[in-house]
């Protein structure tokens, strides 16, 4: 056995071919690269504070209180600590306010122009005033139920509705109140439509068409009541002069010569039919009758003028004396 | 005995507890290096454990999450030399497992393989009062062995039945439900030095781990690299390590002899070094890439440059040529191999009717040992691996982890020991009150 000692760098370097060409374990060949020494290493053992500090970190429960509870509380005590204080809580209130206002401000959002539809100019007059707003102002400080309550507050408006298009444009759709009866009242003459609302004064409008007329305490109450009879009554035409509500109750009508039909409370419209009947058959109202009574269904009254009533007394008594005559003699 | 009882069923309540949460360590302290592996197991079927024999606990899915492996330090022949730098070891192994798996590990079994264990086999008799055998029957049987006397300073590792037999009727495996007189037991003790398990007790404690159970390394490394028809038909395994050589005798799926040799692979790094005048280090190093057992003519052409820094110019550039390595190492396998030989003569392996031997351990990777193994030992000489086991990393696949990959076996399907059965002791109500007390100090 060669000593171990020999050093043979010199030979082994001037014959490669001797060299090996595989190592074992499937090392590369040993004289090519020779196994060097490594450096003490240093002790990788951690300290015992290091290890228990990482295995406190990997406990579930304390990983979890440090990466949610402690942001979380961090978070809250200052966000507590902050907003702890009035003045700073106004000022960022305020803030907010401010870049609020100045986003309702622009004038994407600003209303320039009232446009009333739907109403003649008296009317829209009345809405304008009615609104009274200050243009131009934001569409945020624009009410538009309050608007639309002020204006539907207007006896003359049956209906408002009112929208912000684009524009800056309100418009303001109205739909207003159509006069069916003139309703003499004690105070004044005034219009009120088909539900009994007050429209206008009758002074105020100009009327297209001829309207019939009513008077009495709460006529106002029973429009389509006076409607109908007005209708019924077309064939009065131009002797018509309108109708009296009496005691709340119901109706008269009275004519152009001052005359009445006075109809009952339970179904007038046929009654007034009746007498018109009566009229067509007999004539009555061409003679001197002053009130055709058809308050008892069962009875018609009839109320002759002074002079008739006069003129039937001497006929009466005329007749009387002619058969009281031909008795005696 | 009766303190040995109470602790070594405290580290199984340990065990239990650590598998209902599900995570527990294993750790191979070994003479070359220290392993740690972190099994993390399957919540779905945790079951109570059934009683008896065979597999004591359900836990059949586990999964490593962690592995580590560190240099070992402060360790001699598998026993703890200087406690304060292995402790530093099982730190850096624990904590780098712990990062690995990214969860804290609380319970950590541990296998040793010094401690010079000795093999006994105990045999126990008692007729039976009632006719049927019962759990308590059982308890009593194994109560009843004769315990020898195990010298001074030892402590009992292992103590698990091996056969039951009733009446004429012998290999039962599980004795309860069946009717006879007389009921015996063959029962295997393993006891080691009781130092080694205080000192470990003391390092794993001061790592802030429990030590939830302790197994032999030669147990748990046969229990990975022996196949199932070779642990029931029986086999020798013998595991290669650093300080020691462990060797084990399965038969019947029970280990019936464990003994070490207290030579290993670093002896034969010793050797190298103190042959060649090169540090450990270096020889370690030549060692594992160009060692081997048995020359060839080519290994004589082969040239091994020995580095060192003495400053000495013949000194530092000195080679050798493997056939020269490999005449300094075969002695020493050899005197291992042949140690191990007449440990198992002494054990009567040669009776035995299955003569199979299982080379594992880190130093059975000499390239050409098992020729040389089948020339002294016997013709049925193999190379073992540990079994594959999920989520094992490829790095520690190899044969030097068959202790740790077993340890983690060991842990899934516990082999019934001596204290597993419910002594008739434990049953008294006194006993019952402080068992109460206890389990309220332990979890709350």
């Amino acid at each position: 056995m060669r000593p171990l000692t020999a050093s043979r760098s010199g030979p082994r370097l001037s014959t490669p071919a001797l060299m090996a060409q595989r190592g074992p374990l499937s090392a590369p060949a040993p004289t090519a690269q020779p196994v060097a020494l490594s450096e003490p290493s240093r002790d990788p053992a951690p300290s015992i504070w290091s290890y228990r500090v990482q295995r406190l970190w990997l406990t579930p429960l304390f990983r979890k209180l440090l990466r949610v509870g402690l942001p979380t509380f961090v978070i809250a005590f200052c966000g507590l600590a902050y907003f702890g204080d009035e003045g700073r809580r106004a000022a960022i209130w305020d803030a907010g306010m401010e870049i609020r206002r100045e986003i309702e401000n622009r004038p994407e959002f600003r209303v320039n122009v009232i446009g009333v539809e739907g109403a003649s100019d008296p009317v829209i007059a009345e809405i304008r005033a009615a609104l009274a707003l200050d243009l131009p102002m934001s569409s945020f400080d624009l009410d538009l139920t309050d608007l639309r309550a002020r204006v539907e507050a207007l006896p003359a408006v049956a209906a408002a509705e009112l929208r912000i298009q684009t524009g800056g444009y309100l418009a303001v759709r109205i739909t207003e109140r159509v006069p069916a009866l003139i309703w003499q009242t004690r105070d004044d003459i005034v219009l009120i439509d088909a539900e009994g609302h007050f429209v206008a004064a009758l002074a105020d409008r100009q009327l297209e068409a001829p309207l019939p007329a009513v008077a009495g305490e709460g006529a106002d109450g029973v429009v389509d009541e006076a409607l109908a009879l007005y209708a019924a009554a077309a064939p009065l035409g131009e002797a018509l002069r309108g109708f009296v509500r009496v005691g709340e109750r119901r109706w008269d009508v009275v004519l152009n010569d001052g005359r009445r039909i006075l109809l009952p409370a339970d179904r007038p419209v046929q009654a007034l039919d009746r007498a018109l009947a009566l009229d067509d058959v007999t004539d009555i109202l061409a003679r001197d009758v002053l009130r055709i009574d058809l308050r008892n269904p069962d009875r018609l009254t009839v109320q002759l003028t002074d002079p008739a009533l006069e003129e039937l007394r001497r006929l009466r008594a005329l007749e009387r004396d002619t058969q009281t005559g031909e008795r005696s003699g | 005995m009766n303190m040995l009882y109470q602790a070594q069923r405290g580290m199984r309540a340990k065990r239990q507890e650590a598998m209902r949460r599900g995570v527990i360590a294993v750790l191979d302290i070994g003479t070359h290096k220290l392993s740690c592996l972190i099994l993390k197991f399957d919540q779905t079927n945790v079951s109570a454990p059934a009683e008896g024999i065979g597999a004591m606990a359900g836990q059949a899915n586990f999964r490593i999450i962690g592995a580590n492996t560190t240099r070992s330090r402060g360790v001699r022949f598998g026993e703890i030399d200087s406690v304060q730098e292995t402790e530093r070891a099982i730190r850096t192994v624990v904590q780098a497992a712990q990062k690995m798996a990214q969860i804290r590990v609380d319970h950590v079994i541990v296998a040793l393989a010094g401690g010079r264990p000795r093999s006994y086999g105990l045999d126990g008799e008692m007729t039976l009062t009632a006719g049927t055998v019962g759990d308590l029957d059982v308890a009593q049987v194994l109560s009843a062995c004769d315990v020898p006397d195990l010298g001074h300073g030892r402590e009992v590792l292992h103590a698990q039945p091996v056969n039951f037999s009733l009446d004429h009727r012998t290999g039962l495996a599980d004795p309860r439900g069946h009717v006879g007189n007389r009921l015996s037991v063959d029962m295997h003790l393993l006891t080691i030095e009781a130092h080694a398990i205080e000192t470990l007790l003391h390092c794993v404690k001061r790592c802030d781990l429990e030590l939830a159970g302790l197994a032999s390394a030669p147990y748990v490394s046969a229990v990975s690299s022996l196949v199932e028809d070779e642990q029931e038909l029986g086999a020798a395994c013998i595991d290669m390590g650093g300080g020691t050589t462990s060797l084990s005798i399965f038969m019947k799926k029970h280990m019936i002899y464990a003994d070490t040799v207290r030579m290993g692979g670093d002896h034969v790094t010793g050797d190298i070094s103190q042959g060649l005048h090169i540090p450990m280090a270096h020889a370690e190093k030549i060692k594992t890439r160009f060692g081997g057992v048995i020359a060839t003519g080519m290994d004589d052409r082969e040239i091994i440059e020995l580095e060192s820094e003495t400053g000495d110019w013949h000194h530092d550039r000195r080679t050798v040529t493997r056939a020269e390595l490999i005449g300094v190492m075969r002695p020493r396998v050899e005197e291992i191999l042949e140690e191990v030989q007449a440990r198992l003569a002494a054990a009567g392996f040669d009776h035995l009717p299955s003569q199979r031997i299982v080379l594992t351990g880190g130093a059975s990777q000499i390239p050409g040992l098992d020729g040389l193994a089948s020339r002294i030992l016997g013709n049925q000489v193999r190379l073992g691996r540990p079994l594959r086991v999920q989520g094992l990393p490829q790095s520690t696949c190899g044969p030097a982890f068959s202790a740790c990959v077993g340890l983690a076996l060991f842990a899934a399907y516990p082999q019934d020991e001596w204290w597993d059965f419910e002594n008739s002791a434990d049953r008294l109500p006194a006993r019952s009150l402080k068992r109460a007390v206890r389990w309220f100090r332990d979890n709350w």
